[in-house]
């Protein structure tokens, strides 16, 4: 089953976790079968929102979070279940300075 | 058959309604993977015994025979959904389907185990600790939502809804039903043993009068806490069972009639029940005799030299407030730091007593916790000081929400010479 490891990071930290450690970790899983994809962000201030409103595209520039923990990037997993999906969560390099949200995947409900 | 045997039929399968249908639901999650599609099959099963007993007799081995067909029948039914979905083409629905009845006369074994891991499923810490307890009591204990509502004075709708959405959890994230490896088992038995503590708790401190239900959630936790220990015989699961035989065997003596709280001095130690003290002893003796005991096997231990005792002025202080250093030891906290100076003063005097508290409230940590007020006011009472006492008393009653405590404290202001 896959789920969606999302890394939360606040400002001070952003950082704190180098980029050699979080490849490093990325490797050993996708040695093992179980990395699907990933990556880092940049920082919240490059964020671009998108929306659609009655047929017109809005663009705006954000959002921001100045001081809460935002987004900092993703990994996609392959997991026996949601223990195995945790003792793999908490192996992220920066769960140690942030938070890793663990999100099930879903497949589309289309009809074959 | 005659009526009279199609009566005993029917109430024998009643009985093992009764007795039996939660390990038998636990057994067709394993199987079914699923829990409303296990209580679905449970449904069935029992409709087909219903139907079938009668006539055929009662099988050699009821509980299994019924896992049987409440898994044939969901099985069967999932068949039927599918050719509706057109999903014959999904490889992984139609193997999931087809390994099953190649050994019709294979009885599936109905295990204790898999109440166990249904524990560990309802009490997984992906699940809010709210929805842990209520889903524990629904799945593992099978009380009705109504039930576990009125228990907890929630609304049902919002208890039902609590429980969908963990079941919802359980399914979507798929959080598998076992047993946790030993590596983890430490960590996750303390998230279950919690609960099972929070249920007992629930059934415990609550007022007496008010909802009958409660001291059935007692009796739960301390059913629920044998069936671990039987499958888990780890220290702090005896030191667990131990503390609440413990408190159980003081429960008729905790209260007047009227629900008036009566303190652990001035209750009637001939009516506490002397079997669920010694159980409860031996069990904390197997604890503490182990190398990996916990803070429920000395609490136990604290009240196992309660328990024991003939009066308050012969209980042995001593070996009281040395439990509660190891206590604070194993996990601090400023109440437990209270419980201690409460013990102190019985050893060494009011004043003793007096000066842990008034050190732990100038730490400012128990500032708004009643019962340091309340100990303080005691003490200060005992002491001859009753203007002083009398102060502390309406901080406490000022901090007490719940309406026995309340009135205790009222009419010890009242006692008091101005």
């Amino acid at each position: 089953m896959k789920y969606l490891c999302l890394v939360y990071l606040a400002p001070d930290v952003w950082d704190a976790c180098s980029d050699s450690d979080c490849a490093a970790y990325g490797d050993t899983l996708r040695n093992r079968g179980q990395l699907l994809g990933g990556t880092p962000l940049h920082r919240t201030d490059t964020a671009t929102t998108v929306r659609v409103r009655n047929g017109e595209v809005s663009v705006t520039d954000g959002p921001f979070a100045e001081t809460k923990e935002a987004l900092s990037g993703f990994y996609l997993i392959d997991a026996r279940d949601l223990n195995e999906a945790i003792q793999i969560a908490s192996k992220i390099p920066p769960a140690r300075y942030g938070s890793i949200e663990v999100r099930p995947t879903r497949e589309l409900a289309i009809a074959p | 058959m005659p009526a009279a045997e199609i009566a005993r039929v029917r109430a024998e399968i009643d009985k093992l309604y009764r007795k039996d249908s939660r390990r038998i639901f636990a057994t067709l999650i394993r199987l079914l993977g699923d829990f409303d599609r296990a209580e679905e099959a449970l449904a069935d099963a029992f409709r087909a015994a219903m139907e079938k007993w009668p006539a055929e007799g009662i099988p050699q081995n009821p509980g299994s025979w019924l896992v049987s067909a409440g898994r044939f029948k969901s099985i069967d039914k999932q068949r039927r959904e599918k050719r509706f979905d057109h999903l014959e083409d999904r490889p992984d629905v139609a193997e999931s389907l087809t390994d099953d009845s190649a050994a019709p006369d294979a009885l599936p074994e109905l295990l204790e185990d898999d109440r166990l891991r249904l524990v560990f499923t309802c009490c997984h810490p992906a699940i809010a600790p709210d929805a842990q307890v209520a889903l524990t009591l629904r799945e593992v204990c099978g009380l009705t939502t109504e039930e576990i509502a009125a228990a907890f004075l929630t609304p049902a709708p919002t208890l039902a809804q609590r429980i969908v959405r963990a079941k919802n959890k359980i399914r979507d994230a798929n959080i598998p039903f076992e047993v946790p490896a030993r590596e983890q088992l430490a960590g996750r038995l303390d998230s279950v043993l919690r609960v099972v503590y929070l249920v007992f708790n629930e059934g415990y401190m609550a007022s007496s009068g008010e909802a009958p239900t409660r001291a059935d959630l007692s009796g739960e936790a301390i059913r629920l806490c044998r069936l671990i220990l039987e499958l888990l015989p780890e220290p702090e699961v005896r030191g667990l069972l131990a503390l609440m035989l413990l408190h159980e065997s003081r429960r008729e003596t905790r209260h007047t009639a009227s629900g008036e709280v009566i303190l652990l001095d001035d209750q009637d130690r001939s009516r506490w029940n002397r079997a669920l003290i010694a159980e409860g002893a031996e069990l904390v003796r197997a604890a503490l005799s182990s190398q990996n005991f916990g803070p429920y096997s000395v609490q136990a231990a604290i009240a196992a030299v309660h328990a024991e005792s003939p009066s308050s002025g012969e209980t042995d202080w001593n070996e009281i407030v040395g439990l509660y250093d190891l206590l604070l030891r194993i996990t601090p906290s400023p109440v437990i730091e209270l419980n201690r100076g409460v013990a102190v003063a019985m050893r060494d005097g009011f004043d003793a007593g007096l000066a842990e508290v008034d050190r732990l409230l100038a730490a400012g940590k128990l500032s708004s916790y009643s019962l340091a007020h309340a100990a303080r006011a005691d003490f200060l009472r005992r002491l001859g000081r009753h203007g002083e006492a009398r102060q502390s008393y309406a901080r406490a009653i000022e901090l007490t929400a719940q309406g026995p405590a309340r009135r205790f404290l009222e009419r010890r202001v009242a006692e008091l010479t101005t």
